[in-house]
């Protein structure tokens, strides 16, 4: 008996706990809380993780797109040509370079680096490329600039008048360049204002469907996902 | 305030409505699934500039024509060149698969010096410098004590520039042992050497089999890489357009036999015996072109001998010894079948028989080999359109005489140590035996260029054993091969892809081509192109002897050999002869009589069955087989193609041995079984195939497996057919003329 009498006790003196606590304030807490959790975990994921997940890397040379475009005569192309077999050369080799940069030519501090550490060495500059897309997509330059006549801004924006290379971000995981991904958070989620603002798989089926351009693979004139991914 | 559970599980709630309102957990998902396609440790081929080099590949005799692809310095693919004279754009499976010889984790990266024990593996890294200083020292010591002669050099080369600057080298070091990799085409120009009278060196045999109509094949691999193998596969579709018939006499249906218009399946040996009983026919029937016979040729009615006597001819000999009856029981064969073959063979418009069994490695027996040249001759198909050519060797402008040296000169006028009479008909197989006698003198030094001996020759075990004895073996491989590993230094050659030399001569062509090998790659590594090498060992030997190899370097000294053929071939990739001077119908021969010598005073073709080794405790024949998935000479099978071999030849690690099933049942083997193959000669673990295509009693096993040196990609995948054959000496060649050995099998 003496059980029974010992469990009755202890429920009624909790009882009396619980109903001696304010109610309102208890809530007011909880709801707090609620916020606080909803606000770091929005802070977190919104400012810190997108800087987390990019790692930050200096081009190895500041190139000045505007200062070679005023000399070259033959705009992008002059250094970013296509080859006699179509395939596009993308970043020029020191071969393109040292016609002009076998010595020193002028006073900037970023050509002498380029001068020293790699015309004098004969090493390749690892440029780091923005623009470049993953190895499982076929992409042809020659089919967009020379069949569909477009222009390099389109999709590379205004690099060539910059002074300076900016820093190139890249995803840790998946191993894009930001550039491709989209420069902001806004431009990720597909609101873009530039062509150039992202470029994944949606960009190009966006233009494509846009301007009725080709839809398949220009040999067999089908469509599918092996038209542009390997 | 006091935060309690239910606090906490709000600000959890919080949490978790705020990052699911945040990119956090879609940009992951999107990346962790990007990251899915782009897995970094699958190989994706570097961007770069696509270049395509035209080039030749050397890695059989067949010298086809190769395009490489390359992106930036990386090679990525090798295609048949189009247009090349020989393969016409196509390529074989070895061809194909180069890259991996190039790229080989075995590559000898710098010259090596051994360490350890011989064959142990050590090694330490040398310089260029002291590796041709070490050789020269070693040899010059050589030369000072008179023992000029007791060096020797094995090339496994075709007659390119590089083999013959290496036989100059040792003729101007005083060293008559000058050793090539013998093979078919040796027997062929000694053929047609002692039938068409021409010199061994100033001649090669041309084969038009593109203008055949007729093939009577005595177990050529036709399809299993004899000659020139792209060549061939072409010739054979041309064939089936042009309705030539391919007869195959063969004792197992290997592809070429179940791709012929008729296999026919010998005793295997006899091939000799059912060649002269086809001439017994074309004889007797008169169905032999007379015409060719009685204008062009001597030996066929008689023979004067050397006293002036007139004795048997071909005809005669044939007559009274090979009759169809006698031949049926020589090959196995009915008497009707040789008859309407024989027949056959004599009725069509541009018949051709063929010698070289399977990829024609091996140089087989000279009566054999006269015999079925002696049947090309009863047809008349000698120098004839869809016939036999003996086509005189491009010729090389001259190299300066070499400086006389009272040394070189006592040393060259040594007996060679085969017991050969000149280096043109070499005979490797005969190095073993002379070494481990000591006979007529020890060998003090042996160089080894292209060659693998050590796992090419048969009976690897005495050739082991000859290593042994031999103080100084230098290897210039530019891979851990098996005669690399038992040297006692490596000068590490480039690879083929990495080196400027020619390609003369593809093995079983119509006419002589010569290709130039570019240096389509940088060398990867420490490595030196073995031209310059000799000529450096050769400054580093001083006297006449670098006067005598005083080319700069070897560009400078292929430049020179190659003379005004150097333009065309710089830009074409090959060269051919302008002014092709075909000996179409060309009947002068240069033999004693002038005419085609069916028999002379010193040879009538016959049929003296080779004695294979082994006595009656061995019931099986063992006969080797060839494979176009499986390179069997000096070059190892790459990777690439081990994987497409059949599992009735190599299973997991394990070889099978080919057998017909009646013979099995007799032995009570069945499909899969682990038997012990024993030979005269060796012993091996294989697995049992059963096989209806091969002969009751006859067992087969392919050439090209069982490697034990290279790497693990290459090496221990199952049996060297060589460790269990025993050579036999030809009569008349002094080359190994054995098709098979003894056998027996017992369950393991
Ligand atoms: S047939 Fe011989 S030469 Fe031709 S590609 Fe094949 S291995 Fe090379």
């Amino acid at each position: 008996m003496s059980n029974s009498d010992d469990k009755t006790q202890a429920v009624s003196e909790k009882t009396v706990e619980t109903s001696d606590r304010p109610g309102g304030s208890s809530k007011g807490i909880i709801v707090l809380c609620f916020f606080i959790g909803l606000a770091a975990s929005l802070a977190f994921g919104w400012g810190v993780f997108p800087k987390l997940l990019y790692s930050r890397k200096q081009q190895p040379i500041d190139f000045n797109h505007s200062l070679h475009a005023g000399v070259v005569s033959n705009g992008c192309e002059s250094c970013h040509f296509l080859r006699d077999d179509g395939a596009y050369s993308g970043a020029p080799k020191l071969a393109q370079c040292i016609d002009c940069h076998q010595d020193v030519q002028g006073n900037s501090p970023e050509e002498a680096k380029f001068v020293d550490q790699y015309v004098k060495k004969g090493i390749e500059v690892p440029w780091l490329v923005y623009a470049r897309q993953p190895a499982c997509v076929f992409f042809s330059h020659a089919a967009h600039i020379k069949a569909a006549k477009m222009d390099c801004v389109t999709c590379h924006g205004k690099i060539g008048e910059s002074e300076h290379l900016k820093v190139y971000e890249q995803n840790r995981i998946s191993g894009y360049s930001r550039d491709i991904e989209g420069a902001s958070l806004i431009n990720m989620l597909g609101f873009k204002k530039h062509t150039w603002d992202r470029m994944k798989m949606d960009d190009c089926s966006e233009c494509h469907q846009k301007q009725k351009a080709v839809m398949g693979s220009v040999q067999t004139q089908k469509e599918g996902c092996f038209v542009c991914h390997k | 305030m006091k935060i309690d559970r239910r606090s906490f599980l709000s600000l959890g709630i919080g949490a978790a409505a705020g990052t699911a309102l945040s990119p956090l957990p879609w940009k992951l998902m999107d990346d962790v699934s990007i990251w899915t396609q782009n897995w970094p440790w699958t190989p994706v081929p570097a961007a770069g500039e696509s270049t395509y080099v035209n080039s030749v590949c050397t890695l059989c005799p067949g010298s086809c024509g190769i395009t490489v692809r390359k992106v930036d310095d990386r090679g990525v693919k090798i295609e048949g060149m189009k247009g090349h004279p020989v393969n016409q754009g196509g390529i074989c499976m070895l061809g194909l698969a180069g890259l991996q010889l190039l790229y080989a984790p075995d590559r000898i990266k710098t010259p090596l010096k051994r360490s350890g024990k011989r064959g142990d593996g050590n090694w330490i890294s040398i310089t260029w410098d002291q590796a041709i200083s070490e050789v020269a020292g070693k040899l010059k010591e050589l030369r000072a004590n008179g023992q000029a002669h007791t060096v020797a050099g094995i090339t496994g080369s075709g007659p390119n520039t590089v083999s013959r600057l290496f036989k100059r080298l040792l003729t101007a070091f005083g060293s008559p042992n000058f050793f090539t990799t013998p093979s078919m085409d040796s027997s062929y120009r000694l053929a047609l050497q002692m039938m068409n009278g021409a010199p061994p060196d100033a001649i090669t045999p041309g084969f038009d089999l593109e203008n055949a109509d007729f093939i009577l094949s005595f177990g050529s691999g036709l399809l299993d890489g004899w000659g020139s193998p792209v060549h061939m596969f072409r010739t054979n579709t041309a064939w089936r357009k042009t309705q030539a018939r391919v007869i195959q006499i063969e004792p197992r249906l290997s592809r070429t036999a179940a791709k012929a218009d008729r296999w026919i399946a010998i005793t295997p040996g006899s091939e000799a015996a059912l060649a002269l009983g086809i001439a017994h026919v074309l004889i007797s029937e008169s169905l032999y072109r007379k015409e060719f016979v009685d204008n062009y040729t001597s030996g066929f009615e008689g023979v004067v001998n050397a006293t002036g006597e007139l004795q048997k001819g071909f005809k005669q000999h044939v007559l009274e010894k090979f009759s169809p009856k006698t031949v049926s029981e020589l090959t196995g064969l009915d008497p009707a079948a040789i008859i309407l073959l024989a027949r056959e063979f004599a009725k069509a418009k541009a018949p051709i028989a063929l010698f070289g069994k399977g990829q024609g490695k091996q140089p087989g027996s000279m009566d054999e080999a006269l015999s079925i040249h002696a049947l090309n001759a009863l047809v008349g198909v000698i120098n004839q359109k869809g016939g036999i050519y003996a086509l005189p060797a491009p010729d090389y402008p001259g190299w300066p005489a070499i400086p006389p040296d009272p040394i070189a000169d006592s040393g060259v006028k040594q007996p060679r140590i085969d017991g050969a009479s000149s280096d043109a008909f070499s005979r490797l197989n005969q190095l073993p035996s002379a070494v481990l006698s000591g006979k007529p003198y020890p060998l003090n030094a042996l160089l080894v260029m292209e060659a693998n001996p050590l796992y090419t020759m048969p009976d690897s075990k005495s050739v082991q054993e000859a290593f042994d004895k031999i103080p100084f073996v230098v290897s210039f491989s530019s891979f851990m091969d098996e005669t690399a590993r038992n040297a006692d230094l490596i000068l590490p050659n480039h690879v083929y892809l990495e080196r400027h030399e020619d390609a003369p001569l593809p093995e079983g062509f119509s006419r002589p081509v010569i290709s130039l090998s570019k240096a389509v790659f940088k060398p990867l590594y420490k490595t030196q192109h073995v031209g310059d090498t000799l000529i450096l060992l050769a400054k580093g030997l001083g006297s006449s002897i670098a006067e005598a190899l005083s080319w700069k370097d070897f560009d400078t000294c292929l430049k020179q050999a190659m003379g005004d053929k150097m333009d065309t071939l710089q830009k074409t990739g090959y060269w051919t002869d302008p002014n092709a001077v075909f000996p179409d119908g060309k009947m002068t021969f240069a033999t004693p009589s002038g005419k085609f010598e069916f028999a002379s005073s010193a040879f009538c073709p016959g049929f003296t069955p080779v004695k294979i080794e082994g006595d009656a405790t061995y019931p099986l024949v063992l006969i080797p087989c060839d494979t176009m998935r499986l390179a069997s000479g000096d070059t190892a099978n790459p990777p690439f193609d081990t994987k497409i071999v059949e599992e009735t030849i190599l299973l997991h690690q394990a070889s099978l041995i080919e057998i017909n099933p009646k013979t099995a049942l007799s032995q009570g083997l069945s499909e899969n079984d682990r038997v012990l193959l024993q030979t005269p000669r060796g012993q091996a673990n294989v697995l049992v195939h059963l096989e209806e295509g091969i002969m009751p009693g006859v067992i087969a096993l392919p050439r090209g497996l069982g490697h034990t040196a290279y790497d693990d990609y290459i090496a221990g995948k199952g049996v060297n057919l060589n460790r269990l054959m025993g050579p036999v000496a030809d009569p008349l060649s002094g080359l190994d003329a054995a098709w098979g050995i003894k056998a027996k099998l017992s369950k393991a």
